[in-house]
């Protein structure tokens, strides 16, 4: 089959691992399928973006770079993967399934005409023909998906990809030229979340909490058992809507997928919803009073208890351990 | 402002998922079919635009003539008018993206607004091909949207990962909602009953020659792997001896 495509997801130049399980599945449609695997880097000033993608076993990195496309911008960047991909025939193209590649790749589809498939959980091959896994319904169906025509487009579940090795010998790098406007759209500006913290999608430990949490000045407890644990802090949709919590912290279907080492629910019922977006970590604890909740449920290790009493005690158990 | 919202008809998300037992779809006997949450969101958001600033508000959707029922909880919020193209089968993205572009060229709206994404499906991808297509500007998981007082640019605040974006956008553009735009009302019912004598044109979707064959087949359904959970400990001690011996995670 024809060449693939990872679009690489970076932010001022900085690379975001997320790709590395974009790559991965890109290795294991070449596998299926045939085709050598190239990398491609929008930005500017983006060298060590391609630098870092370019160490992960791909034939060679396109680095795309321009003044117009310092911010990104679902409109330019789109239009810049749509002239590469179709100047370069290239077969299949994937980015992370963040809420960089949710962006622009359906507007990719839209300007080739070319399907997509997206947050995939697996690629298989049935006789000749590919198969692709996704998750429907709140991650309550596995969906198996047949693409028609080319290119095809995928958004990956970093979750679902192990991240590919990055310190291999380094592809060649190839600067691409391309034109684009912005067509109507400018970038205006970014709040971050400040975070001492690891990123929750790279999280080894992930401490999370829910409406059992009650108020946001109880959070300071979750940061206390996370700094404990060296752990990033996510929540509940229904602590986020409640204020407590910023958006980017959401675990769930319609937030953050993650699969850390070990995730600790505090004070979360366990809505469908959630679950979806917990439920592949290796460890779950789960503390809640409420013996009933569905969360206990997926949870390896379920505490019935209070957690104003419960974390306190966690904590110092945890110092008692770490200083022992 | 004239506001375009495309709302879908989904099974309700508060109902159990259950999986036909050949896996050849989701069982539906019996489940009711509401707005797609995300797509409620869209049309209060153009209810409040239009109580800000007047204009109409009009609801599209398309699918069998049932989802004239989902229309119909639309136009109770508020909705002045909407268009329905009837089509019997399920439609992929691609398609849906080209036939609302249609309705879209008819109507000429200044904004579209629509949810970011079905909670059936879970793709996240119609409001941004539409806005290939139309190659109109695009603002997905919008929490805050603000006009300029001209109304020909908006700013919208995007939900990412890293936080909260804000960019500009030429009108008309391609809005996708997020959870925190806002809550939606429920229908009154005065609302109900003014609903039931509003305008619902009815395109078939034949009438507007687009090419709808399927490009993203679903092919079949299973359920997820089965997490082995339900284990107990009694106590935190309990509970910090088990993860630093038996699962090794401290």
């Amino acid at each position: 089959m024809a060449d693939i495509l990872v679009v690489v997801e970076q932010q001022e130049g900085v690379f975001k691992k997320n790709t590395l399980s974009a790559v991965t599945a890109a290795k294991v449609l070449a596998g299926l399928a045939g085709g050598e695997v190239d990398a491609l880097v929008v930005g500017n000033g983006a060298g060590a973006a391609a630098d870092a993608v370019a160490g992960t076993g791909v034939r060679k990195v396109l680095l795309c770079e321009g003044a117009s496309f310092a911010k990104y911008l679902a409109v330019t960047y789109a239009r810049a993967v749509a002239q590469i991909v179709k100047d370069r025939g290239y077969g299949a193209v994937f980015a992370p399934a963040s809420t960089f590649g949710k962006d622009f790749m359906p507007r990719l589809s839209g300007l080739l005409d070319a399907p997509l498939a997206s947050d995939i959980v697996g690629l298989e091959r049935e006789g000749g023909d590919l198969r692709v896994k996704r998750p429907m319904y709140a991650g309550n169906a596995v969906g198996t998906v047949a693409l028609v025509g080319s290119p095809m487009l995928f958004t990956v579940r970093q979750t679902a990809f192990d991240p590919a090795p990055a310190g291999g010998a380094k592809a060649p790098v190839e600067k691409v030229a391309v034109t684009v406007d912005a067509g109507g759209t400018t970038y205006v500006s970014l709040q971050e979340t400040k975070s001492e913290r690891p990123e929750l999608t790279e999280a080894r430990v992930i401490v999370s909490a829910g409406r059992g949490i009650k108020a946001q000045e109880n959070f300071k407890m979750v940061e206390d058992l996370a700094d404990t644990l060296s752990a990033a802090i996510g929540a509940s949709r229904a602590a986020v809507d409640a204020g407590w919590a910023p958006n980017d912290w959401q675990v769930g279907q319609t937030g953050k997928i993650v699969a850390p080492e070990l995730y600790i629910a505090l004070g979360i019922s366990g809505a469908i919803q959630h679950l979806a977006g917990m439920k592949d970590s290796k460890v779950i604890v789960a503390i809640n009073k409420d013996e009933e909740a569905p969360i206990f449920q997926v949870a390896d290790y379920g505490l019935v208890a209070d957690l104003f009493k419960a974390v306190p005690e966690l904590i110092a158990e945890l110092k008692k351990l770490k200083s022992a | 402002m004239k506001i375009l919202v495309a709302i879908k008809p989904v099974p309700n998300p508060d109902e159990k998922v259950k999986i036909k037992g050949d896996g050849s779809g989701i069982v539906l006997d019996n489940i009711k079919m509401v707005v797609n949450p995300f797509c409620e969101i869209a049309v209060e958001e153009a209810l409040r635009i239009r109580e800000k600033q007047t204009g109409e508000v009009v609801i599209m959707t398309i699918g069998p003539k049932a989802s004239e029922q989902q229309i119909r909880t639309g136009l109770a919020m508020g909705a002045d008018r909407a268009v329905l193209v009837e089509a019997g089968t399920d439609l992929d993205s691609l398609a849906v993206g080209k036939v609302l572009a249609k309705v879209v060229e008819g109507e000429k709206p200044d904004l579209v607004l629509m949810g970011k994404q079905s909670v059936d499906d879970d793709n996240n991808q119609v409001g941004q091909i539409l806005a290939a297509v139309l190659g109109w500007p695009q603002a997905t998981f919008a929490s805050k949207i603000e006009f300029a007082a001209d109304n020909r640019k908006a700013n919208v605040t995007r939900e990412v990962d890293g936080g909260l974006e804000t960019i500009e956008v030429t009108l008309p553009a391609v809005v996708t909602t997020d959870l925190r735009l806002n809550e939606p009302r429920y229908a009154s019912l005065p609302g109900i009953m003014k609903a039931k004598k509003k305008e619902v044109k009815v395109i078939p979707l034949a009438s507007l020659g687009v090419d709808t064959a399927p490009r993203v087949r679903v092919l079949s359904y299973a359920p997820p792997k089965q997490r082995a959970g339900g284990g107990r400990v009694a106590d935190v001690p309990e509970l910090v001896a088990k993860l630093k011996n038996e699962a090794k995670v401290l």
